[in-house]
């Protein structure tokens, strides 16, 4: 990669108070790809993600590299990050009934998440969010623009997070679980819109998620993590192939559509994930 | 080993009628599944089953006898619920001995150590976690509690609210695995509501698909990998979640 987007190495982060650091020596890089990240619950895959948003107050992070671009992530004031924060780098939330603010209209959120960053008046801000809406492909946007967030469904509310979110024409986006509060059927529409625009627009992605068919189908590139460790990198389309018994424990656990109604086969933990390894894949 | 029938079972919050109409049949020992978006009424059909809400019409029988006219102490024993968040469903300052000790203190059993005892090993925990609170178990941990908390009263039928979508494959896996070892031993009968068409193809005999508080179609598991649904939405939310498995 000449170029990456992203480029950390032994990312580390320790919450307050716990006796193991959350994430331990992470390293990676990203290019205008898309990248998956997969874990259970409790692995520091969302950690990792709002680390690189420096969105983790209180926490204490350390990495021997953490660059976006020009930008050094240890290092950076907090003035600089208001700057990269929603302009150049932004995050998709979970669950749109949690992340919007309940008391505005949905349009007037997405036109502050331009107007905090791009100098315009509030008429050019207001098309530029009609239009968004628009991409997002919400059919009618001056009615939507209008409406409050619990008068939106869920796949609405994400939708109109995800024209937040690209409004500003970001080179990295972070989507942490981003259709894991959504129906089957609205999931796919939500991951297609995303995907396109990602696609589209040249954006680096980050998918976290603890769904293995999400990132197999939506990343090119998957990170597997457990513990707070990356234990294995793979091409997406080579998940099947997966070496390392944590990975291969997790697909086999899945249940499938049409699959045998045999006891699923129960992931065995084994001590030595945990420990350190010298070589990176 | 009980059956269970739901006859036009219908309810209304307010102005709002949440399920208009709802029958359906599950024979005695069956694993029956309910799938639909949310929003389509599949907690409510087992809310009002168990008389967690109790304004609805209708009829529900459990072995012929309908559940309304049960007095409460055998309607307990007959017809268990387990929900869908362990984080939410146990009492955080209640150890896990209160919590399998209460029913077993009301519905006046004897032998009530070796009750609790047995009901967490049939859920593979060792005797020792009766001294813990929730706190101290992780997820899967939680559910099995939950699903002892069902079982100690030896019911008939298990109505399950999303089981497992609050945790992860790996854990879901082993809760699945004892669900359907549990239904193989003891021979329960299960209602079993998923949003994930994976999990009940892989627990279920038949499962009815609802939307907007009507069931639109009842399928036989087998349906599932051809998509042989009739009705629209059927077919749909099928299609949605075969491409979603196999979009490779």
């Amino acid at each position: 990669m000449s170029h990456p987007i992203l480029d950390v190495a032994g990312l580390t982060v320790r919450y307050p108070g716990a006796a193991q650091p959350a994430v331990r020596g992470v390293s990676f890089q990203l290019g205008r790809e898309r990248l998956g990240i997969v874990g259970e619950s409790g692995s520091g895959k969302s950690t990792v993600g709002r680390a690189l948003m420096r969105l983790l107050p209180g926490a204490e992070v350390s990495a021997e590299r953490m660059r976006f671009e020009e930008v050094d992530l240890t290092a950076a004031t907090e003035r600089q990050m208001l700057k990269i924060r929603g302009a150049r780098m932004s995050m998709i939330l979970q669950d749109p009934k949690f992340s919007l603010n309940p008391i505005r209209r949905c349009g007037l959120q997405i036109e502050e998440a331009y107007r905090t960053h791009v100098r315009s008046s509030r008429a050019e801000a207001r098309a530029r969010a009609l239009a968004m809406l628009e991409a997002v492909q919400i059919r009618d946007p001056e009615r939507v623009y209008d409406l409050y967030p619990h008068e939106v469904s869920g796949g609405m509310g994400q939708r109109v997070m995800i024209a937040m979110m690209l409004l500003t024409d970001p080179d990295l986006v972070i989507a942490d679980e981003p259709t894991s509060a959504l129906d089957v059927t609205v999931r796919l529409q939500v991951l297609k819109i995303l995907d396109d625009l990602v696609r589209e627009k040249g954006i680096g992605l980050i998918m976290i998620s603890h769904d293995l068919n999400l990132v197999r189908n939506f990343c090119d590139r998957v990170l597997i993590m457990y513990a707070g460790r990356v234990v294995e990198t793979l091409a997406a389309r080579d998940l099947d192939r997966a070496q390392h018994p944590y990975t291969r424990g997790l697909l086999a656990a899945q249940p499938r559509i049409g699959g045998k109604r045999a006891p699923l086969p129960v992931l065995q933990r084994e001590a030595a994930w945990n420990e350190d390894r010298e070589e990176m894949a | 080993m009980k059956a269970l029938s739901v006859e036009k079972m219908s309810i209304r919050f307010g102005s709002v009628t949440v399920l208009p109409e709802v029958s359906f049949e599950v024979a005695a020992g069956e694993c029956f599944g309910l799938v639909g978006e949310s929003g389509s009424g599949k907690s409510t059909v087992l809310r009002c089953a168990s008389l967690l809400l109790s304004s609805w019409q209708g009829e529900v029988r459990i072995g012929g006898v309908p559940v309304r006219e049960m007095p409460l102490m055998e309607r307990c024993r007959t017809l268990q619920m387990v929900f869908q968040d362990p984080y939410g469903s146990l009492h955080p300052r209640h150890s896990i001995r209160s919590v399998l000790s209460e029913p077993l203190r009301i519905h006046g059993l004897d032998d009530r150590e070796a009750r609790m005892a047995q009901a967490l090993e049939d859920v593979g925990l060792p005797p020792d976690f009766l001294d813990r609170y929730p706190h101290q178990l992780s997820g899967g941990q939680r559910q099995r509690v939950a699903i002892a908390r069902a079982l100690i009263l030896e019911p008939a039928v298990l109505l399950l609210d999303e089981p497992t979508s609050a945790l992860d494959v790996s854990v879901q896996a082993e809760i699945l695995n004892l669900l359907a070892r549990l239904r193989e031993e003891r021979s329960f009968t299960y209602l079993m509501v998923s949003h994930d068409l994976a999990v009940i193809d892989h627990m279920c005999d038949r499962f009815a698909v609802m939307q907007a508080g009507e069931i639109v179609e009842v399928l036989p598991r087998d349906a599932i990998p051809s998509n042989q649904a009739d009705a629209p939405y059927a077919r749909e939310l099928i299609g949605a979640s075969l491409t979603y498995e196999r979009a490779l």
